[in-house]
């Protein structure tokens, strides 16, 4: 087996007096798309801001084989891992180009224009919006640009906290199929947190139900599906 | 008619000041929306170096240059040591920072420059450049205007054309975003400060230029509020809206107040608030200013 790109193990999370996450353990392997599902307040955009270092945690957190728990935010984007935020994870007030370039902030080398040019042809609409500002776009539009500017960073790792949150079915359809084709062509590992588990499970290779802060249920995507306490708790089944 | 002419060229002459000072507190609240009360205290002391610098010897415009970097290195310096560490979204402590800067930084230059006031050399060439019937356009006038547009067009290119203006922005834009993207928030912000602080004291250094004006440590406390009122008029995050607010509060300041004969002199500050009232209430988010864009 390879070793994971990320793996996770006994995290804990507290605000203030109030603990949220549990001590959680979970792997994601290199090429993977894995998703966490869980109710709101279950933790999970508590977990992927551990992850980024936007929130002091205690437990392990390794990229690579390497601790980055004690990292920051800006080291741990350039090891290689963008987040996609959930709700507002554009810039307003900057135009679409802008947002992009921002995305790349990390990098010095000459190829910026090139993958620009890669998130005009993942996401056209996002060509004809590209002197725009940002806050004019409608809101699939502003999902499809906020993962554009984090793939601008050439991560290896992408975390994705509710991209389908607020948006209609078929654009949210639309945004999940480019993730596969994003996921094939630019080898690029997903951790999706949604509530939408049937189309997650669709693209996923592996999944984790987060509840009240614990996993409690883990296993290959077709599997969860399957399983009748997802389908009762998240497939409205 | 003359003295109608003459008022404009007055105005936009101190208006023009106002404005580098306003564009200053416009650079740090776009990026925290916050107000720096110990701006104009900043620009003073940023001027009051200049003159230090000229009495050693140093070439006018050196001693400009050198006082700008001085300023906002020292700025740079407030930034990590007094804002850096608190939450920049928790605005009560740093109000109360600011208000205490103003404070400390008016107590030492008074301390080491005393009360009295002192000349402050030409910067400009003086005389009139345009003499026509009794109005009178003075050089001064003339570069004052022209700096703060100068000014303006630098600050615009370096915050669109350069990696850290951009990354200012979208730190102003939004907060959690950039630091998902990587950019170092703390160092980012004292770019801006440094910028802020170098903006103002050119601006208070053009202030305490003009010929009928002298520098002392208490001069911009008239001409912080003429400048807050400024910025908030053109919109408390748009540069160019600083140079309208300047322009208007120059226009209220100078020519209102001449013409309507019930507005005392003394009332030319009041009158300028009350004009801002009526702006806001019509625009509240200033001539320029962007209204909140929510997402969808
Ligand atoms: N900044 C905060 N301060 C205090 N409590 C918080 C904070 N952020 C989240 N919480 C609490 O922690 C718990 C987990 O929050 P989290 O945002 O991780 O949940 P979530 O699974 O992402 O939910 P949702 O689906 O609604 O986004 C919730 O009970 C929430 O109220
Ligand atoms: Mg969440």
């Amino acid at each position: 087996m390879t070793s994971p790109i990320l793996h996770v193990e006994d995290l804990k999370a507290t605000y203030g007096p109030v603990q949220v996450l549990h001590g959680i353990d979970f792997t994601v392997f290199p090429k993977e798309i894995v998703v966490v599902l869980g109710a709101n307040g279950a933790g999970k955009t508590t977990t992927l801001r551990s992850i980024s270092g936007m929130i002091q945690t205690s437990g392990r957190i390794e990229l690579n084989g390497e601790e980055t728990r004690n990292l920051t935010p800006s080291e741990i984007v350039r090891r290689g891992v963008a987040h996609v935020p959930q709700g507002r994870g554009t810039f307003p007030e900057l135009t679409v180009e802008e947002n992009l370039k921002v995305g790349a902030f990390i990098r010095t080398d000459k190829d910026i224009k090139i993958d620009i040019d890669t998130c005009y042809e993942n996401y056209p609409v996002l060509y004809e919006r590209k002197t725009q500002m940002a806050g004019s776009l409608s809101g699939g539009e502003q999902q499809m640009l906020a993962v554009s500017r984090a793939l601008m960073s050439r991560p290896q790792l992408l975390l994705m906290d509710e991209p389908s949150l607020g948006l209609a079915p078929q654009i949210v359809e639309d945004l999940f199929t480019r993730f596969v084709a994003i996921n094939r062509e630019q080898e690029t590992t997903m951790l999706i947190v949604e509530q939408n588990a049937q189309l997650a499970l669709d693209i996923a290779n592996r999944g984790y139900v987060l509840e009240s802060g614990r996993i409690s249920v883990e296993g290959k995507a077709e599997e969860l599906i399957n399983d009748d306490a997802i389908r009762r708790a998240y497939l409205g089944a | 008619m003359d003295l109608f002419l003459q008022r404009v060229v007055d105005a936009i002459t101190n208006g023009s000041t106002y404005a580098l000072i306003a564009v200053a507190m416009v650079l740090i609240f776009k990026a925290t929306t916050l107000i720096n009360f110990a701006q104009g205290e900043q620009a003073m002391l940023g001027a009051f170096a200049v003159l230090q610098l000229w009495n050693w010897g140093i070439p006018m415009w050196g001693a400009v240059i050198i006082g700008m970097l001085f300023s906002g290195i020292l700025a740079a310096g407030l930034e990590r040591a007094f804002i850096r560490k608190f939450d920049p979204a928790d605005h009560l402590p740093l109000v109360i920072i600011t208000l205490g800067l103003f404070l400390v930084i008016n107590a030492v230059a008074a301390i080491i420059w005393r009360f009295d006031p002192q000349s402050f050399p030409q910067l400009f060439p003086s005389g009139n450049a345009f003499t026509y019937n009794n109005v009178r356009l003075s050089w001064y006038s003339i570069f004052a205007f022209g700096s703060c547009v100068l000014v303006l067009f630098v600050l615009q290119t370096l915050l669109t054309r350069t990696k850290i203006g951009l990354a200012f922005r979208a730190v102003s834009s939004n907060l959690e975003s950039s630091r998902l993207s990587g950019i170092k928030i703390g160092p980012t912000l004292q770019f801006g400060w440094a910028l802020a602080a170098a903006a103002g004291t050119l601006g208070a250094s053009i202030y305490a230029a003009n010929p009928v004006l002298q520098i002392e440590p208490s001069m911009m406390l008239r001409a912080l509020i003429f400048s807050v009122t400024a910025a908030a008029l053109g919109g408390l995050d748009s540069l160019w809206g600083a140079l309208i607010g300047g322009l208007t509060i120059g226009f209220v300041q100078s020519v209102v107040v001449q013409y309507i004969p019930f507005i005392p002199n003394e009332m030319s500050l009041s009158a300028a608030v009350v004009v801002l009232l009526i702006v806001l209430t019509l625009r509240p988010s200033g001539v320029l200013g962007t209204r909140a864009v929510e997402r969808v």
